[in-house]
């Protein structure tokens, strides 16, 4: 009786077990998402994107670039100082402009060009993405840029301002540089920050005392305040004891982004003038808080000349058919 | 007789897991092509990373796409549909799931095409929608599954705003064109 009673219950303890499992198992196939048959996702690498709207913040380079095949026809406009009041109807009466030429080589370098009615200059850039920060598949946490630019100036010889009386007119004489490190973090999707210190050269300078070399710092950023908007501000700071600057001041600039389709237009309260990096870092004269505010706009309008993804587009869309 | 039993008990537990894999159709390089047509623009974007499965004996099938896999002819197109129109950093996937229903009568796994409907749950940037499509699927004498299928979305029903400077330029009704091609796993 007790043999049959043992026997009875391991009968009873494979049963229900071997019952459990396969219901367990039935259960588990029932309940789970079909695509899991698929295994995990393969984790494809997406670096982060929009971390401004523009590759400038305001006036300086923004750690954007152009993608790879897009041209950007920029157009910025500086109005006269809000302080000169009436007179000059609030600054409207003048202007500053540069026009602009960006171009995307490739995903990480840009190089652009353009033209100011400042000192008459001319000034073209490199900017390459050194590194991309990362959204997935990779542990990248910041973008950073290089940038280099140059800006001749095409003002005639007496005009120059930093030319004395001897002084030879040449070339390298018109010449400065500016080289930039952009480092910077989309922190979130409405907040971007970044840092870029940077250096200034000029080949030639007004006075024996002044510097050629200038370093500075920039900081700028973004907050979003809607999916098309965003404010921005941006500040150059100039490293003292780099000899005497006349009355020159650091470069601040307040703005509005707004994006449309193709077009990005900037919006800004700023105190310089020029818009190359020799002209608002070095050469800033408005006192923000004394009014000496010029508002401005820049209008970013970008083409697609080339598309650099289209044949293996249209490969893929053959093999789907 | 130990061992037999034994023999039982995995059989028990394997089977419905061999079946299950025996019965799935599923790929992951399906493509979801969309057009918008206006007359200031035509903007054209493809994505062939598509995962999806199908169970013929069921009808049931799942899609899954990611919204950053949308090619465009334009970067900053792309840009801004993932920036501005998807917000695929807060919604990074599209989905589907549901039912195909074949006409009664026909089977999904005779070879052959099969006018079919599909009914489920579309869901992207965030909002769920219901609804039922016409397909056509074609099954192959190897058991594997071509799906076509042509249907139409309003960006609207799912959150998606236009604002009214680009209006012009991007329809109101988007044309989606999804080319799956089944194979057994």
């Amino acid at each position: 009786m007790a043999c049959t009673t043992r026997m009875f219950k391991l009968f009873l303890k494979k049963y229900v077990l071997a019952v459990v499992l396969a219901t367990a198992t039935l259960m588990a196939h029932a309940q789970g998402d079909l695509l899991d048959v698929l295994g995990p996702d393969t984790p494809q690498v997406v670096y982060t994107s929009a971390s401004f709207k523009s590759t400038r913040v305001i006036n300086g380079q923004s750690l954007e670039s152009l993608p790879k095949g897009v041209l950007d026809f920029r157009i910025s406009h500086r109005f006269g100082f809000v302080s000169n009041g009436i007179q000059d109807f609030f600054g409207l009466d003048q202007a500053s402009f540069r026009l602009g030429f960006d171009y995307g080589l490739t995903d990480r370098l840009m190089v652009g060009i353009g033209r100011s009615t400042y000192q008459k200059t001319v000034d073209g850039f490199f900017k390459y993405k050194l590194l991309r920060q990362c959204d997935q598949g990779c542990t990248m946490p910041v973008t950073l840029d290089l940038v280099a630019s140059t800006s001749a100036t095409t003002l005639v010889k007496q005009q120059v301002p930093w030319y004395g009386e001897n002084t030879p007119d040449g070339f390298s004489n018109r010449l400065a540089y500016s080289f930039q490190v952009v480092v910077g973090r989309k922190f979130s999707e409405g907040l971007t920050l970044q840092l870029s210190p940077g250096v200034v050269h000029r080949n030639l300078v007004a006075t024996p005392e002044a510097h050629n070399d200038l370093m500075n710092v920039g900081a700028g950023g973004r907050v979003k305040v809607s999916k098309r908007v965003a404010l921005t501000a941006e500040y150059f700071y100039v490293l003292p004891d780099q000899g005497p600057r006349e009355n020159f001041r650091n470069s601040l600039a307040l703005g509005v982004d707004i994006q449309t389709g193709g077009h990005v237009f900037q919006l800004q309260f700023t105190n310089s003038t020029g818009m190359f990096e020799r002209a608002f870092i070095t050469e800033t004269s408005g006192d923000f808080f004394q009014g000496d505010i010029h508002f401005g706009f820049n209008i970013s309008r970008v083409f697609t000349v080339y598309d650099p993804k289209a044949k293996a587009r249209r490969r893929e869309s053959e093999l789907a058919k | 007789m130990r061992n037999a039993r034994h023999l039982l008990y995995i059989t028990m537990f394997l089977c419905p897991l061999l079946a299950a894999a025996q019965d799935k159709l599923a790929t992951r390089n399906g493509v979801i092509t969309f057009f918008s047509s206006t007359p200031m623009e035509d903007i054209t974007a493809v994505n062939s990373k598509v995962a999806s499965v199908l169970v013929p004996s069921s009808g049931a099938i799942e899609f899954s796409a990611l919204v950053k896999a949308f090619e465009f002819r334009k970067a900053m197109m792309q840009e801004h549909f993932n920036e501005d129109y998807m917000e695929s950093d807060k919604f990074p996937k599209a989905f589907f799931k549901g039912k195909v229903m074949p006409p009664t009568g026909d089977d999904l796994s005779r070879p052959g095409i099969h006018a079919v409907s599909v009914e489920g749950d579309l869901t992207m940037h965030g909002v769920t929608r219901h609804l039922t499509v016409p397909a056509t699927l074609t099954t192959a004498a190897d058991g594997s599954v071509k799906a076509v299928c042509d249907f139409k979305v309003k960006p609207i029903d799912y959150g998606i705003t236009v604002p009214s400077v680009v209006r012009e330029k991007i329809a109101d009704t988007l044309d989606l064109k999804v080319q799956i091609t089944y194979t057994k796993l």
